[in-house]
């Protein structure tokens, strides 16, 4: 591609393969540990749903059996397929009857663990069959009604409730919306379980589980055939139970997923290694699925300043890029983030925003782009707030963005009233169309301020990558060198969920999923 | 343009009468002219679009106070319609009997704060803040206390003299009285972004709470802050203070330095 930036083609380059061997050095660690989600996961796919009497979510109570008996480091489907080998039982009646105390998988006699991953094989190819037929109904609802104009329009719901979600996710569909994000309510992700059924109550957004994604998924699925145009649902595969809500979301055929491989981390204080075992499981179920994952590197910038740290977003989009090819995510899938941040006050903040956009796109030119909206700088002063949406409308068509998160006039106020999503809807879709080609039509002046930003922040992400690759990730954001959050290795949440794998662990699905190998 | 002329001819005539001033007794919101009392409104109706929607529109705006309401906008929203509607205030307000609590204290700037310190304090003020309970947003307390502070507005740890320490969001407050009980802080500086269901009032009383069962309450400057506080409801609540937006570092500075000072705080142990 004929880069209008004058991007060097071989810095690039090299920003990618540092980022490739980043990833590739962490993926050592990765594969040497499990963790309570990971094995978690593997359970809610082998068919175990459901809660005990104290509301406690079954692959929890099983999870936490394994853990006690000291069992963990073999892996879920181990116990779970040795347990129907010694009780004849399915998945789901084991996991009730822990919950009850009738049974104890851990002192049952053990079968070798080619015996166990045979005998659940049958259930693992079970579950691949359902998400395939998810991912068909998806092809085929794109084939036949088919879908919006890329930037897709994405906007939130947040009412707390999932049933008043459906009513608002509905008009924004009817109003223009690609795509509906259900907000999740907050500290959900520090929950080390996934709350279960319909729920009716949440703080700043809607709990996910699994039955509101049901919910959710079928009510869009009626108006898409009422609009005549595909919309995709989005939640959260974050947090403590990362994996077990992506593997939640491919079976209900969510279409886009926040996943950052170190969001939580840096802004959930959730323990680095945990995250970095949890990802790799919910990326490969991702890719698996169809969906695409959205990283979360606007976030850096409502910490850190949106000019000056740049290539920390670049850097960092490097690095989801490479941990999502070694989880076999096709680039299409990757909803790489970035967002439009700086302060309004800067001369010529229009013009570092665009190059910086364009530059994302010239530098992955497959990727669904994630574009955030202005959030910093909202003031509650929403004719103002309008406008600063319509120029971060105007950056996106402009730079060919892929999904637009709506900018809303009333953010930093309240969660989007109605009539904010519809206000929203209308000012890009009349920006959208008002400058559709421009981005063909017009070029950068040679060394101008544009090219000559794109360039600096390119080469200064490089250099960013350089220092990480020679101290390693772990110590990287120790230093606090992302979003100027500093973390401690053994710190944070969710640290005692890790344990390191034995030689006969194994995890079906990842192989599977991979297509066969590892 | 000779209507226009014709017009603001019209209104300087008004003008020349009894209504060209304010009566600070009697306040109406301004359009263009003295007590015209216009107001703006856009809000939504759960109804169909159409002539009985702008309709039920007029009268509601009647019953909130606005005579000749005029719908001048209306939008379809499948079952929903969204107004743009303007109308004439008839209700006044005696703007001369207001009353408004504030934080009662002279701002200083970061300089003058910094000397403040110096010169009456003579040792290092030690700040603890975090963004408590479930509420995930680190802006607030970021903005106040981080270096590089907020729109040209230094945080607190830039300040020589105090030593500002954020431990971040969703930070319990049990977590966070042990901290200031850790490095014998001076002041606790609480952000509470997210108020939905009003979820901040219970967690900023039972801050106040855990404080005075640890029996150290009397020995911190207790300052909370967000979006939705006013001082009026901090100090309802058990605070010292209460910020709102527009806040930047200096404010928090100055009010906890002289509060230092004011509340003979200043030799600790």
């Amino acid at each position: 591609m004929n880069s209008k930036l004058n991007l060097d083609p071989k810095l690039i380059d090299s920003a990618r393969s540092r980022a490739a061997r980043i990833a590739e050095s962490m993926q050592t660690f990765i594969d040497r540990h499990t963790t309570v989600s990971t094995e978690r996961t593997v359970l809610r796919l082998l068919g175990i749903d459901g809660v005990d009497d104290v509301d406690t979510p079954l692959p929890n109570v099983v999870v936490d059996a394994i853990k006690d008996g000291g069992g963990l480091p073999r892996g879920a489907a181990y116990w779970i397929g040795n347990a129907m080998i010694q009780t004849g039982l399915d998945p789901q009646t084991i996991a009730e009857r822990v919950a009850s105390g009738e049974l104890d998988i851990m002192k049952l006699p053990m079968a070798s663990p080619a015996a166990a991953e045979e005998k659940i094989l049958p259930l693992v190819h079970a579950a691949l069959e359902k998400i395939k037929a998810q991912t068909a109904k998806r092809e085929q609802y794109l084939s036949t009604i088919g879908e919006g104009r890329q930037p897709y329009l994405y906007v939130i719901v947040a009412t707390g409730n999932i049933y008043e979600d459906i009513i608002q996710a509905k008009a924004a569909a009817r109003q223009g919306a690609d795509i509906i994000a259900v907000i999740r309510t907050t500290a959900q992700s520090l929950l080390d379980y996934v709350p279960y059924g319909p729920t009716t109550e949440g703080f700043g957004g809607t709990y996910a589980t699994q039955e509101n994604f049901r919910l959710m998924r079928k009510a869009l699925d009626e108006v898409s055939e009422e609009v005549g145009r595909y919309i995709r649902l989005c939640n959260y595969s974050s947090g403590l139970c990362m994996p077990e809500i992506a593997a939640m979301g491919a079976l209900e055929r969510l279409d886009v997923m926040l996943n950052d491989a170190l969001y939580g981390i840096l802004f959930r204080d959730i323990n680095m290694q945990r995250t970095l075992v949890d990802q790799y499981f919910s990326r490969v179920i991702i890719g698996y699925s169809g969906i695409i994952f959205n990283s979360g590197e606007d976030n850096y910038l409502t910490t850190a300043d949106a000019f000056e740290e740049a290539h920390t977003v670049l850097a960092s989009q490097f690095i989801n890029e490479q941990f999502a090819v070694l989880a076999k995510i096709k680039e299409e899938q990757m909803g790489l983030g970035h967002a439009f941040e700086m302060d309004p006050d800067l001369e010529n903040g229009f013009l570092y925003e665009l190059a910086q956009a364009i530059m994302a796109r010239e530098i992955f030119p497959k990727a669904s782009l994630k574009y955030m909206p202005p959030t910093k700088y909202m003031t509650g002063n929403i004719f103002k707030g309008h406008i600063q949406d319509a120029l971060f409308n105007f950056v996106a068509v402009w730079s060919g963005q892929s999904i637009q998160l709506l900018g809303m006039l009333t953010e930093a106020i309240h969660t989007p009233h109605m009539h904010d999503r519809m206000l929203s809807i209308e000012n890009a879709k009349y920006i959208f169309n008002n400058a559709r080609s421009i981005g063909d039509e017009v070029e950068f002046k040679k060394d101008g301020i544009i090219q000559r930003r794109a360039q600096q922040v390119l080469a200064e992400a490089d250099k960013l990558l350089a220092e990480i690759e020679k101290e390693g990730l772990f110590s990287t954001i120790e230093k606090g060198k992302f979003g100027g959050v500093k973390r401690a290795r053994d710190g944070g949440k969710g640290l005692d969920g890790v344990c390191v794998k034995d030689e006969t662990y194994f995890n079906p699905f990842i192989r599977l999923m991979l297509g066969g190998e590892k | 343009m000779r209507h226009h002329q014709t017009t603001q001819a019209a209104a300087g005539k008004a003008a020349a009468t009894a209504t060209a001033t304010v009566d600070l007794t009697q306040v109406k919101p301004y359009g263009d002219t003295m007590n015209d009392g216009m107001v703006q409104l856009s809000f939504t109706l759960p109804v169909p679009y159409g002539d009985e929607a702008n309709e039920a529109a007029k009268i509601l705006a009647k019953q909130m106070g606005l005579d000749e309401p005029s719908v001048v906008y209306s939008k379809d929203m499948a079952g929903f319609t969204w107004f743009v509607l303007y109308g004439k205030c008839r209700h006044t307000v005696d703007f001369t009997s207001i009353k408004v609590t504030k934080v009662d204290v002279e701002v200083m700037d970061r300089l003058e704060c910094e000397k403040y310190i110096k010169e009456n304090i003579k040792r290092n003020v030690v700040v603890v803040g975090a963004c408590t309970g479930t509420d995930a947003h680190t802006v607030g307390i970021d903005a106040i206390m981080n270096m590089k502070g907020f729109h040209g507005h230094y945080g607190l740890e830039r300040y020589q003299g105090i030593e500002a320490i954020n431990m971040g969001s969703q930070v319990p407050n049990e977590a966070l009285i042990a901290k200031a009980i850790e490095v014998n802080a001076d002041a606790i500086l609480v952000s509470q972004i997210v108020t939905q269901k009003d979820v901040h009032i219970a967690n900023l009383t039972n801050l106040v709470e855990l404080l005075e069962a640890e029996g150290i309450r009397d020995k911190v400057i207790l300052v909370c802050g967000g979006p939705r506080i006013s001082h009026e409801l901090a100090q309802e609540l058990g605070y010292d203070a209460g910020f709102g937006p527009h806040t930047y570092a200096e404010h928090v500075a100055s009010f906890i330095l002289t509060e230092i000072v004011k509340r003979k705080l200043v030799d600790k142990k």
